[in-house]
């Protein structure tokens, strides 16, 4: 079984010098760097080549939305399922989950897992509808879906904002993902700021180049390769490390031992393998919470819109769980790490839990493997971030400029427009990570978590029922924004003193610590029911609704799924 | 909902379809009842912290907090796979049922009887009521 990685018996595993020193400076581990910009090349020469995948002569520069923005709208299972794992594991996901594993255990790290379980059975019942009436009419984007399902535009702007808001530290995060690479590979050491941030500058240059030209069929092909890569990684971690290690029930052990010991700063155990009693309410709200999120979430959407039938998303729902299992095995390499000794020491000489999961390959495997599984984390940043910036992008050009400044635009025009915010937002993603505190990023995804669920009541119930009253969704949005902000502003890290310490808080009036972002869900979608009993019992007037209740029901074969065309548009309210 | 005006996204270039033509014919509610419990199965089974919170049985080391979970992958890709082949099954029915019924002309009328669509389906598929 260690025969394959017996062989390249000249290539010395790392050596003590590739480990920090105290002071948290390293060495450059080079084989293991010159795989990842082997891997990076090729990674980005497929971008560059992505805009002629698919696309004549005419088509080529990608002059529409569809084209640009949702990669003509005819992905298959295959790549579909190649995209979507790639969209929806993303760096950030593999650095961060055995972080959690490796610093407090089970209840912040592993809920990762039911929470991809769950997950699929929602996308499984929603996301056809939402094809199906997005093909019907040419919508790009959820706020596209809001404006069209209730009218006006007060409730799509609101979505379209959420949903760019929740996005944009989704994608500086992707970057965080990226720099716990770099840092292993021992590229932040250096004493000139500007050099230690160069690599990352270049691999986002890069990354807006090519997704500028090739739009989402970019990402859709280096998912491919990002997706093989971290599967190998992962297969070849979960076989080799644990013996490599003393077994699983060592591992575990070496875990428990560490978790239930006091940590001084808060005078409680660090974490628990086993959830207790008092935890069981914050670990499957985190998880429906996330799960009921993750699909509102732009990229996701983008995703399932870009499919080229009906049952595309609902072929893959069956399949993209062989992720989850790859999610779960890359969580418990946390524990491996904790019995490994693996000290995740950054520049500053401090412990950034985040650096455990790429320190544990760097460690442990042969220079050129550990490139591979880091070359994995790396791309696994640039296919969602890239995804992310499309979508967000999308939803600025539909539902901000041409809902709300100019609604004649052509579709050309709306295919650059996209492209350039797609630009400005990387940049700004960058200069984000670059110039303020980590832990920033790290609030605001987790408030983004909490606003993108918020959107969930109005997109969710709309695919079924035209019932809720818009304005009704509107106060409810209202309220769970409002009410989830300031809950996660209120929790308060024990141990540094300092906001947005976590995403968990007892349901106001009682003991019971959940999600926030079930809470403020459920706050949202109490608030619209109400609110639609109050103001249809007044007899207000709601505007009118453009889809038809078969919309929701159509299939790629049938005659009507065209997208609309531009003479039309201007009829429709 | 009164719509006394031809709706604005009606094709005008020889789409056969009116906008509020059925695309399929009525549901029967075996495959999606059962789809449905399939799947709402998928959803709660996972959440109930208290089955699954304890260490043991142990597999290979591994408490069962840990190894049911990861099993639960597998359990809820099958749930979802038996699903997906109910509704398929029936989907393909309907719509065979409304493009039969059609033919293949641009202008052809829709189905002389009222192929209404059925609204008992669960929510997996048709909750369209307005």
């Amino acid at each position: 079984m260690n025969a394959v990685l017996a062989l390249p018996a000249s290539l010395s595993l790392a050596t003590p010098a590739d480990v920090p020193d105290a002071g948290g400076h390293r060495s450059i581990a080079g084989g293991a760097l010159v795989v990842v910009i082997l891997l990076f090349l090729v990674v980005a020469a497929i971008g560059f080549l992505a805009s002629r995948w698919r696309t004549s002569s005419e088509e080529r520069g990608l002059h529409s939305l569809d084209e640009w923005g949702l990669g003509g709208r005819g992905f298959g299972s295959w790549v579909t399922w190649f995209l979507l794992g790639g969209d929806l594991y993303t760096a950030y996901t593999f650095v961060a989950v055995p972080a959690a594993m490796w610093a407090t255990g089970a209840v912040s790290g592993f809920f990762a897992v039911p929470y991809t379980i769950v997950l699929y059975p929602i996308v499984f019942i929603l996301m056809s509808r939402l094809w199906s009436v997005s093909r019907s009419h040419g919508y790009v984007t959820p706020a596209d879906f809001v404006g069209g399902r209730y009218g006006g535009k007060v409730l799509s702007t609101a979505i379209a904002v959420t949903g760019i808001v929740a996005t944009m530290p989704y994608i500086a995060l992707q970057l965080v993902g990226m720099k716990a690479v770099l840092t292993v590979l021992g590229l932040g050491s250096g004493s000139n700021s500007f050099v230690n941030d160069l690599p990352l500058i270049i691999a986002f240059v890069v990354l807006a180049a090519y997704t500028y030209t090739g739009g989402l069929r970019a990402p859709a092909l280096i998912a491919v390769v990002k997706d093989l890569l971290i599967y190998l990684a992962i297969v070849v971690a979960v076989i080799y490390l644990p013996s490599k290690f003393g077994g699983w029930g060592s591992i575990f052990g070496a875990a428990d031992h560490k978790l239930s010991t006091t940590n001084p700063a808060t005078g409680k155990p660090a974490g628990a393998l086993i959830p207790g009693a008092t935890s069981f309410n914050a670990y499957w709200t985190l998880a429906l919470g996330s799960a009921m999120a993750l699909f509102m979430y732009p990229h996701s959407i983008t995703g399932v819109l870009a499919t080229k039938s009906r049952n595309t998303i609902r072929r893959n729902a069956v399949v993209l769980p062989l992720y989850s299992l790859m999610l779960g095995f890359l969580a418990l390499l946390g524990y491996v790490a904790i019995k490994a000794g693996t000290m995740p020491v950054d520049t500053n000489g401090k412990i950034n839990a985040q650096l455990v999961v790429p320190q544990l390959f760097l460690d442990s495997f042969p220079s050129w493997f550990a490139g591979v599984a880091l070359a994995a984390i790396a791309i696994g940043a640039l296919v969602p971030a890239a995804i992310m910036s499309i979508a967000a992008s999308n939803l600025f050009t539909r539902n901000i400029y041409r809902d709300l400044i100019k609604p004649d635009v052509t579709p050309r025009t709306e295919a650059k427009i996209s492209k350039l915010v797609s630009l400005l937002v990387k940049v700004g993603a960058l200069v984000f990570v670059l110039g303020m505190d980590q832990s920033s990023a790290i609030n605001l995804q987790l408030l983004g978590g909490i606003w993108i669920l918020q959107t969930f009541p109005a997109i969710v119930a709309g695919l079924y029922t035209r019932w809720f009253n818009k304005w009704a969704l509107l106060v409810g949005w209202a309220a769970g924004m409002v009410y989830g902000t300031i809950a996660a502003y209120d929790v308060v890290n024990p141990a540094t003193g300092k906001h947005f310490g976590g995403s968990i808080a007892a349901i106001p009036g009682t003991d019971t610590t959940v999600y926030i972002g079930v809470t403020a869900f459920v706050l949202n979608a109490v608030v619209a029911t109400v609110g639609t009993l109050v103001l249809r019992a007044f007899k207000v007037k709601d505007t009118a609704d453009s889809t038809r209740s078969t919309d929701y029901e159509v299939d790629e074969d049938d005659v009507r799924v065209q997208p609309v065309p531009e003479d039309l548009r201007a009829e429709l309210s | 909902m009164p719509q006394p005006v031809p709706s604005p996204d009606a094709p005008r270039h020889g789409g056969a379809l009116r906008p509020d033509t059925p695309v399929r014919g009525p549901a029967r509610p075996g495959p999606y009842v059962a789809a449905g419990v399939l799947v709402a199965i998928g959803i709660v089974l996972p959440l109930v912290v208290p089955i699954y919170a304890r260490h043991d049985p142990e597999l290979a080391g591994m408490p069962f907090f840990y190894w049911y979970q990861l099993l639960w992958v597998f359990i809820d890709a099958g749930l979802l796979f038996v699903a997906y082949t109910l509704m398929r099954k029936e989907d393909r029915r309907r719509r065979d049922v409304v493009r039969a019924a059609q033919g293949s002309g641009p202008d052809s009328h829709p189905p002389r009887h009222a192929a209404a669509t059925d609204v008992s389906g669960d929510a997996t598929e048709d909750g369209g009521a307005r």
